[in-house]
């Protein structure tokens, strides 16, 4: 009987010819990933040498990655605590594949990973954190784990008792209409499937739309393929991953690619039609109540967020760009961005779009995780609604309860920036040429010379003060 | 004895960012964490700080419990409660979570159950004493059942470590 994808990543994995589903299997980590939960991780991991006598080194450093994201830069003495014992065992423990907050190399580690070339097709890697999804883009069983299972797999080098997941294979086929992306297909497909339709299960990516797609649009499908539930979703590695390998991820030596088996058995087949996909929006507080825009139409919103490991990347970016070129942001929006990595930061400031969103009204910020999950900035107030092209909208995102989360695409964020409303991105006009849109609202004199009098005065009265 | 009253009540679809906030994540040493269990849930977080609730308590929800991130600290922090947690299905991290830092959690399908009533477990199924119905428990694969029996994954794992078993 013929193998999914995932199938025979596992096989290979363990060194067996076939495997099957409900097998339990013990596959070698090619690649082991946290962020600064890792903190955790060495606590729980140094618990399980307790007593050994043996001594707690990991098992292989080359094979260890740590990347700080989720709360750069350190927001409290605590996180800088966690994030101080963390340096010194990746310093201990030889870890090479270390990315601090830096300028150069810093960013979010669902897009840190591929752009470095630590995930190659056929591999299997781990992650402590739920969107290590986003690495099957490139043919990778890539899952998420918790802290106290990263720590087993930095003492054992195999993840233990995994159960060969059953496949869901997803068709894609048609072309995406302008300003439909890869995020609407995904949150369609979420909605379609449910929050938990495809719990334990892996989502394996096909048709004519995927094979067009760029590793950029895959990762976004992959990413959030863990909010139905999914262990991992994954796209069988094709021209395009070769490329992105090569080109974007400075790769030498690409593995030999596969992709599942021909007579490969799957448990439900779904077919998607991109073409007559419309933009759609996940509406509050679940990931999977998704209508297509119009239903959102009017909705007023008060924080815009382009950014996260789902959507944070250069095309997103771009489009954003394109539409607020040339344009304002509604008074009554406050917009953050913030790219997946300062690699993308980088190409973003040389393509002029940073300038854009900066002259738009948009705040451009340093590439976290911060605002997705509410750790630190860009807290919502109670009442707020936000509209984000993060991947989630549990209640209690970005840092408030009482407030609304909802999801889209970055061209859907950026049209409704420019309205203050969820606004459908094909109803925007295009930019006025050359022409600058001019503040008119604001009526207030400037204060510059009673500022310096007052100045002057205090200058006075210090010297008085002196004598 | 695996009895105890139901404590809290949920729907489907709870999230880890419910069970345990994003913001709270800086804290990660299991004996911290459960000062911040459901404290979004102000009421319900104020009865467990002032141990109005008794160890052995059940938790039960609808499909899908956990769901959303990997922080193991949604696990951890009931663990500290001693709370124990019936749904009708759990997120995948979630339940492999639960395992490893040996949070009692039952799968149970069909439970039905209210807020105050006494619930008993035995011989793979919940029964619910306050209503006299009894509902079938779906049991954990094998490979999952040697981790609980070790008494979770730091133990599960020490002894494979002793025995070279690398």
């Amino acid at each position: 009987m013929g193998m999914t994808m995932v199938q025979k990543i596992l096989a290979k994995a363990t060194g067996q010819a076939s495997v099957k589903v409900n097998d339990v299997v013990e596959p070698k980590v090619s690649l082991a990933m946290s962020h600064e939960n890792g903190a955790l991780v060495i606590n729980q991991f140094s618990e399980i040498y307790q007593g050994t006598g043996q001594p707690a080194n990991v098992w292989d450093p080359s094979k260890i990655a740590i990347i700080f994201d989720h709360r750069v830069p350190a927001e409290s003495s605590k996180t800088a605590g966690n994030q101080k014992n963390i340096r010194e065992f990746v310093a201990r423990q030889g870890i090479a594949k270390f990315h601090d907050i830096r300028g150069d190399e810093g960013g979010i580690c669902h897009q840190i990973l591929p752009e470095n070339g630590y995930v190659l097709p056929g591999s299997v890697v781990v992650g402590t954190d739920s969107h290590t999804t986003s690495h099957g883009a490139l043919g990778a069983f890539s899952f998420g784990i918790g802290a106290t299972e990263m720590a087993a797999v930095w003492a054992l080098g195999k993840i233990l008792n995994v159960e060969v997941p059953g496949t869901i294979k997803v068709v894609v086929n048609g072309t995406l209409p302008k300003y439909v992306e890869p995020k609407d297909i995904i949150l369609h497909l979420i909605g379609k499937l449910s929050a938990e339709g495809a719990n334990f299960k892996v989502i394996e990516f096909h048709g004519e739309t995927i094979k067009k797609m760029s590793t950029s649009g895959r990762l976004v499908l992959c990413n959030m393929t863990v909010e139905a539930g999914a262990t991992a979703g994954i796209v069988p590695p094709d021209a395009e991953t070769i490329r992105y390998l090569k080109q974007e991820a400075g790769v030498k030596n690409i593995p030999e690619l596969f992709g599942p088996d021909a007579d490969a058995v799957y448990e439900q087949v779904v077919e998607i039609d991109a073409s007559a996909l419309s933009p759609q929006i996940a509406f509050p507080h679940t990931v999977d109540n998704v209508k297509p825009v119009g239903a959102a139409k009017g909705i007023k919103v008060q924080q815009i967020v382009i950014g996260s490991c789902t959507n944070g990347r250069l095309d997103d970016l771009a489009i954003a760009a394109a539409i607020l070129k040339g344009k304002k942001l509604a008074r009554s929006v406050r917009m953050l961005v913030f790219p997946a990595s300062t690699r993308i930061y980088q190409q973003a400031l040389k393509k002029g779009y940073v300038e854009t969103f900066m002259q738009a009204g948009a705040v451009v910020m340093n590439s976290g995780c911060g605002p997705c999950l509410g750790v630190h900035q860009g807290a919502l107030a109670d009442g707020d609604k936000a509209l984000a092209t993060t991947n989630r909208n549990f209640k209690g995102r970005m840092g408030n309860p009482n407030a609304e989360v909802y999801l889209c695409s970055a061209a859907t964020a950026a049209a409704s920036a420019i309205t203050g409303e969820i606004t459908d991105p094909r109803t925007v006009s295009p930019a006025p040429k050359a022409k600058n849109v001019k503040r008119k609202t604001l009526n207030v004199k400037r204060t510059a010379k009673p500022a310096k009098k007052a100045m002057k005065k205090a200058k006075k009265t210090a010297k008085k003060g002196r004598k | 004895m695996k009895m105890g009253k139901v404590v809290l009540k949920l729907g489907a679809d709870i999230s880890t960012d419910i069970i345990y906030p994003g913001r709270y994540m800086a804290t990660v040493l299991p004996a911290e964490t459960p000062q911040f269990a459901f404290v979004d849930d102000a009421e319900f977080n104020k009865k467990l700080k002032a141990k109005q609730i008794e160890p052995g308590s059940f938790i039960v929800a609808d499909k899908n419990f956990g769901c959303g991130s990997s922080r193991e600290q949604a696990a951890s922090c009931l663990v500290g409660w001693g709370l124990k947690v019936i749904a009708k299905n759990f997120s995948r991290i979630f339940l492999q979570n639960s395992i490893n830092v040996g949070l009692y959690m039952v799968i149970c399908p069909n439970i039905e159950a209210s807020e105050g009533d006494e619930l008993e477990i035995e011989n793979g199924r919940v029964v619910n004493q306050t209503t006299g119905k009894s509902f079938d428990i779906v049991a954990l694969p094998k490979a999952r059942q040697a981790i609980i029996d070790a008494g979770g994954l730091i133990p599960y794992t020490r002894k494979l470590v002793l025995n070279g078993k690398k």
